[in-house]
């Protein structure tokens, strides 16, 4: 019965468009890392775990590329969850009359699209004429001017400022949601008890706002693994290799056609997100009157 | 004590606020005043604002960068890839949440594994390739509607539930069949929802300028993201219409954002907080 007024023909098209052009990439990958697959030769053979050795030997610079990816999720998860969660707490009870405001102006950046947002900075960051060390000579603070992309100790951390300054409405909208769903009441009844303000964010706002953290912080962990757009535009991976990441790496091969090498960086990804994304879909499918 | 509730608090709260909203200002007010500069005015990109209205600039942009042609472009993916994309994950959805077999339960799960897939381009060239699609318009718009999928499934399939079964078994004793169920009786209902996810989509392709620039050669085929780049790369020295080809590529989405923000914003929040 359910099957006559419920088709499996209406999921098809869905199902196929998303199998032969997102998960089937996927597994032929893996099974094309084992070979020396390149744009110079027709002919593509079986080579071990050469490009597995490649990666990870650090005889190449890719074990950075995958810490500074690491390194670019791990900062920018604790960046955009702090900000986030400090703005999603002062618009839902710090100010009254233009909270609806604020949150539209904060979220703004999240809907520009990257490539505009690093061009943009790529100007404000400029050493020479840049309008941040313009500002910092302007009121003598002529040691906070830095080469904020060209220098290679604080390149990445620039990349990660203005990843921050694009992604942290995204959390913050979802964290002013997660804090709506905690009712009022507990928080009258903990002031009545004497609790401090302190007292109430620790013992009842960061338990109940447990479940919304944990979804932020899946859902930049799986920005941050994939970033591309904001590295490519701002530094392109430099200066030298220090801000390269697996997705800027993987294009670089792509360009050189070193195609074996780079579908083995790809399925190295691959296959630990989707290992991350099975536990975590399947805990958000688990029960389905929730999700 | 009072004085500090009433007054103190909310002020050093709203400052704080202003504050961010600033950070957030201060860049859009730059590409706005440099747009309507001349070049050299707009050499540093400074804050000052322009000593004569150059408006100009937005037409030698659009010659020069040929953005009449890229904004068709992106028009024509972001649409198509929008429409194609909710209204397949609207009847895979539909189908998904009311019969929950082990078989479609599965599927399900399958289907939104791939959120956080990512994809490989070395092998989806092989298989843009084998179909025929690579450096071609319709290659991009299938992509595009094809890594959108997981995410509507999983967005409208939650909205599926709150649809009354009763509607279904109404329609189904005046002898619809699942083709007219749906569409004249489900579909009106998810309205709400397929607009969140048909905004998310359209902002989604529109900003996109990855999937272009892996698996669209030919420049006549670009959108307008991977166009003010490379219109970046010739005319560095002029930031007004750098600044100028900039505005014009965010002003859809911006457009979009400002009409829609309730249905953006509950498409972000609904799936995510109660999960």
């Amino acid at each position: 019965m359910k099957n006559k007024n419920y088709p499996f023909y209406f999921t098809i098209a869905a199902l196929a468009l998303y199998s032969v052009f997102v998960v089937l990439p996927g597994f032929m990958g893996i099974a094309y890392s084992f070979t020396d697959w390149n744009s110079y030769s027709t002919e593509v053979n079986f080579v071990g775990l050469d490009n597995f050795r490649i990666i990870f030997s650090g005889a190449e610079n890719y074990t950075d590329y995958i810490l500074n990816t690491l390194f670019f999720s791990i900062t920018t998860i604790v960046l955009k969850t702090l900000i986030g969660l400090g703005l999603a707490l002062l618009l839902s009870s710090g100010v009254r009359r233009f909270a609806h405001l604020y949150r539209t102006i904060i979220y703004l950046p999240v809907v520009l699209p990257t490539i505009a947002v690093g061009l943009i900075f790529r100007s404000i960051l400029n050493p020479r004429t840049g309008i941040l060390n313009e500002f910092f000579r302007a009121v003598g603070l002529d040691s906070l001017a830095q080469g904020w992309l060209v220098n290679p100790d604080i390149a990445m951390l620039s990349i990660i400022g203005v990843d921050t300054w694009k992604g942290v409405g995204y959390i913050m909208v979802i964290l002013l949601a997660g804090l709506q769903t905690i009712p009022q009441e507990y928080y009258e009844a903990a002031q009545i008890d004497g609790a401090s303000s302190f007292d109430r964010l620790r013992f009842i706002t960061l338990p109940l706002l447990m479940p919304a953290i944990t979804v932020v912080t899946v859902l930049n962990l799986l920005y941050g693994l994939r970033v591309f757009d904001i590295v490519y535009v701002l530094t392109g991976g430099g200066p030298g290799y220090t801000t390269d990441v697996v997705f800027t790496a993987v294009f670089d091969e792509f360009s050189k056609g070193r195609y074996g090498v780079g579908t083995a960086l790809s399925s190295v990804l691959f296959i630990f997100m989707t290992v991350i994304s099975f536990f975590i879909v399947r805990r958000l499918t688990r029960n389905p009157v929730e999700a | 004590m009072l004085l500090n509730k009433k007054i103190l608090i909310p002020t050093r709260n709203n400052l704080t606020a202003l504050f961010f909203c600033l950070l957030v200002i201060i860049p859009v007010y730059l590409v706005i005043v440099n747009s309507l500069k001349d070049s050299a005015q707009a050499r540093t990109m400074s804050a000052a604002l322009p000593e004569l209205l150059h408006f100009e600039n937005f037409i030698t942009v659009v010659e020069r960068g040929k953005l009449a042609q890229t904004f068709v472009n992106s028009m024509l993916y972001a649409t198509s890839a929008t429409i194609i994309s909710t209204l397949l994950s609207s009847m895979a959805a539909y189908v998904l949440s009311r019969n929950k077999s082990s078989l479609n339960r599965l599927v399900y799960f399958f289907i939104v594994m791939g959120i956080a897939m990512p994809l490989n381009f070395f092998t989806l060239t092989k298989i843009m390739q084998l179909t025929q699609l690579i450096n071609t318009q319709v290659g991009i718009i299938v992509l595009y509607a094809a890594t959108q999928i997981p995410f509507n499934v999983f967005l409208i399939y939650g909205f599926v539930d709150a649809i009354p079964r009763e509607l279904d078994e109404a329609a189904i004793i005046d002898g619809c069949g699942p083709l007219r169920l749906f569409f004249s009786v489900i579909f009106p209902l998810l309205i709400p929802v397929v607009v969140t996810a048909g905004m998310l989509s359209f902002v989604g392709v529109w900003n996109d300028f990855l999937l272009p620039l892996y698996y669209l050669n030919n420049s006549a085929y670009w959108p307008m993201t991977l166009a003010v780049y490379n219109f970046f790369g010739q005319y560095q020295q002029d930031w007004n219409l750098v600044s100028a080809d900039i505005l014009l590529t965010v002003l859809p989405v911006l457009i979009i954002y400002l009409l829609g923000q309730r249905f953006i914003l509950s498409g972000l929040t609904s799936g995510a907080v109660k999960g």
